[in-house]
């Protein structure tokens, strides 16, 4: 290994590692400083350096780390996906459902993206591969209609967890997060406390809008937790420690690929130590 | 926070005077604002450094000019470099071939592939009087084939009759006959997406490519990519040689530095953007709009 002074030179190279994972410039500021201190121009090692940053890094991820867990008094227990368009809210919606049958829940499924082009489709094709039933409405149908009939569905059969799919829409289409608040309204009206869970969902691909993707979802539609999907990739979804920073919400699960199976739990040291590159 | 780098550039040149020409310590100075703000709109690093560097070299030592503050002057060497990288002249989707012209998209999951196939097949249809057959050669996702069948409904363009079971090559392959046959101008092939570190999958793509020898490979990519923008372009580029970026996505309120990272490692312009959903949400490419959203202008 190497050893090196921890210079202002050195300092901005690990900065710019830091950048190259999508942490961000004002993070990975916020991080190398805190190394430079009592350690500047003192000589220290790249595992050394390493090291502390995945220490610093995984400090500011252990509180999130939380799973997407059920509360048996709720009946059912409700849980709204939302996001960006692509980003992988049905797919990840298949994956929890599976998750969540093999541990002997009931479970239910609402294609309440009644919009794209075989949106419905594709979430009953994950219903019948997990088994479970889904909620449809014909394409064009108001997606709180469709809500609302779900949870009927839900409560009249006394399913364990309902799981509820959302069309994709970007944060700056005012009428489109009019329409999700309206959604999670509907639900709130009919069930108190509910949705108990609204997870979005980021594409570990996307870049420093993430973050706003975050503060407007939340803001619009109470976002209560994270899903980062697309983590088989080369892309490293630095962006989360970003949002976890700012935000401090629950990061439930991380997407791996594209099977049933491919949803793991988010391990903190796990993602640091891939993030400044050291080898799991 | 970076509402407005001329501001900000500004400030640095405020103490120079009207002569003279512009200093390499205050060009450097701006420059780590510029480098801020590609790094802050998600240009990728190894893009960003190369575009500094070769923008302070030009700029250091060019006479201040009259008509205008130095702080300007400099925005407008970074703005026009960038534009000049970006790609000056827009390209549009090339059909002069022989028909039926096949045409690849290709890109990672979730990119708008799907979609965008539809808006350029309405677009060609349209606007070039092109008679087009869509096909689906996702077998992967569920639903996928059926999407494409719908949006063709939808723009009123043919779709290849779906069969379950048949792979991408062979409905490939039957699609170009079928186009052959039936006098169709223009074949659009929409593929599933895949990530440019799988083996197989981008072997698979390649086994298309050289099936159908298509006229242009479209790597369609989204417009909130971050840092991961040059492993993607330079790695489909690559393995299947794309001829042009579809940049989706662009009506969110992303800077979009990945389409001066794409077009910076591959050397393949942008042809055209989407901007939203529905199926004539697609417009041309225009380096300057890009330019000044990176530059937060
Ligand atoms: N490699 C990989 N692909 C994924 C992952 N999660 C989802 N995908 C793929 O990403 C694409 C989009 O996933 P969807 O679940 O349809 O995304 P969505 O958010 O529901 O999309 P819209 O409803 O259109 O907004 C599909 O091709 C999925 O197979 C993941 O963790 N890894
Ligand atoms: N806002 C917006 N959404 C878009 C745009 N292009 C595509 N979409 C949406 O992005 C999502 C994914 O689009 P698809 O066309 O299914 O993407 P794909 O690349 O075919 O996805 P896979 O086949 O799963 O890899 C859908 O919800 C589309 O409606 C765009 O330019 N703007
Ligand atoms: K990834
Ligand atoms: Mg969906
Ligand atoms: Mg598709």
């Amino acid at each position: 290994f190497t050893q090196r002074k921890l210079d202002s030179e050195t300092l901005e190279e690990l900065e710019d590692l830091l950048i190259a994972s999508d942490l961000g410039v004002s993070t990975a500021m916020k991080l190398t400083e805190s190394l430079a201190e009592g350690r500047f121009d003192k000589e220290i090692t790249d595992e050394e350096v390493k090291a502390f940053l995945a220490t610093e890094i995984e400090k500011i991820l252990s509180p999130v780390a939380q799973p997407l867990s059920l509360n048996s008094e709720n009946k059912p227990h409700v849980i709204l996906m939302a996001g960006v368009n692509g980003a992988g809210k049905t797919t990840t919606i298949g994956k929890l459902a599976k998750k969540y049958r093999d541990e002997g829940k009931s479970v239910m499924l609402a294609a309440g993206d009644t919009f794209r082009a075989a949106a419905v489709e594709q979430l009953t094709v994950w219903g019948d591969r997990v088994g479970v039933p889904v909620i449809t409405k014909e394409i064009g149908s108001d997606a709180a209609a469709l809500a609302y009939e779900a949870l009927d569905r839900a409560m009249a059969e006394a399913v364990d967890v309902l799981l509820i799919d959302t069309a994709g829409r970007l944060q700056n289409r005012e009428e489109l997060m009019a329409e999700l608040a309206k959604v999670v309204r509907v639900i709130g009206k009919k069930i108190e406390n509910a949705p108990h869970d609204t997870v979005i969902v980021l594409d570990a691909t996307t870049g420093q809008n993430a973050v706003h993707q975050v503060e407007v979802f939340q803001k619009l539609a109470q976002i209560s937790g994270i899903v980062m999907t697309k983590l088989d990739g080369s892309a490293r979804g630095g962006v989360l420690v970003a949002c976890a920073d700012k935000f401090g919400l629950p990061v439930h699960a991380i997407g791996v690929g594209e099977g049933i199976e491919d949803l793991d739990a988010f391990d903190p040291k796990q993602f640091a130590e891939a993030l400044v590159g050291i080898e799991g | 926070m970076f509402d407005n780098l001329s501001d900000k550039l500004g400030g640095i040149f405020d103490g120079l005077k009207r002569r003279g020409a512009l200093k390499e310590s205050d060009v450097q100075a701006a420059m780590r604002e510029v480098r801020m703000a590609l790094l802050e709109a998600d240009v990728a690093l190894p893009v960003a450094k190369k575009f500094i560097a070769d923008v302070t070299k030009e700029a250091v030592g060019q006479k201040v000019l009259k008509s205008v503050s130095p702080g300007q002057q400099v925005v407008k060497i970074v703005n026009d470099a960038m534009v000049e990288m970006l790609g000056s002249e827009s390209q549009s989707i090339s059909t002069a071939s022989v028909p039926p012209v096949p045409i690849l998209m290709v890109g990672l999951q979730g990119s708008g592939k799907t979609t965008s196939t539809g808006k350029i097949a309405k677009r060609l249809t349209e606007k070039e009087n092109k008679k087009v057959l869509m096909a689906s050669l996702d077998t992967r996702r569920p639903a996928a084939q059926e999407q494409l069948k719908i949006l063709g409904e939808q723009i009123g363009v043919k779709t290849l009759p779906i069969i379950t079971g048949q792979q991408p090559v062979e409905i490939a392959r039957r699609a170009m006959d079928a186009a052959k046959l039936q006098g169709f101008d223009v074949v659009m092939l929409d593929t599933a997406g895949r990530l440019h570190v799988d083996a197989d999958l981008m072997t698979e793509v390649r086994m298309v490519r050289d099936l159908v020898n298509p006229h242009e490979t479209l790597l369609v990519a989204d417009s909130l990519t971050g840092q991961d923008a040059v492993n993607v372009a330079s790695e489909f580029d690559k393995q299947v040689n794309i001829t042009g970026v579809v940049l989706t996505r662009m009506d969110g309120d992303g800077r979009g530095g990945a389409a001066l990272s794409m077009r910076a490692v591959t050397g393949k312009p942008i042809k055209l953007v989407g901007t939203g959903e529905k199926m004539e949400a697609l417009e041309e490419f225009h380096p300057e709009r890009v330019a000044s959203r990176i530059l937060g202008m």
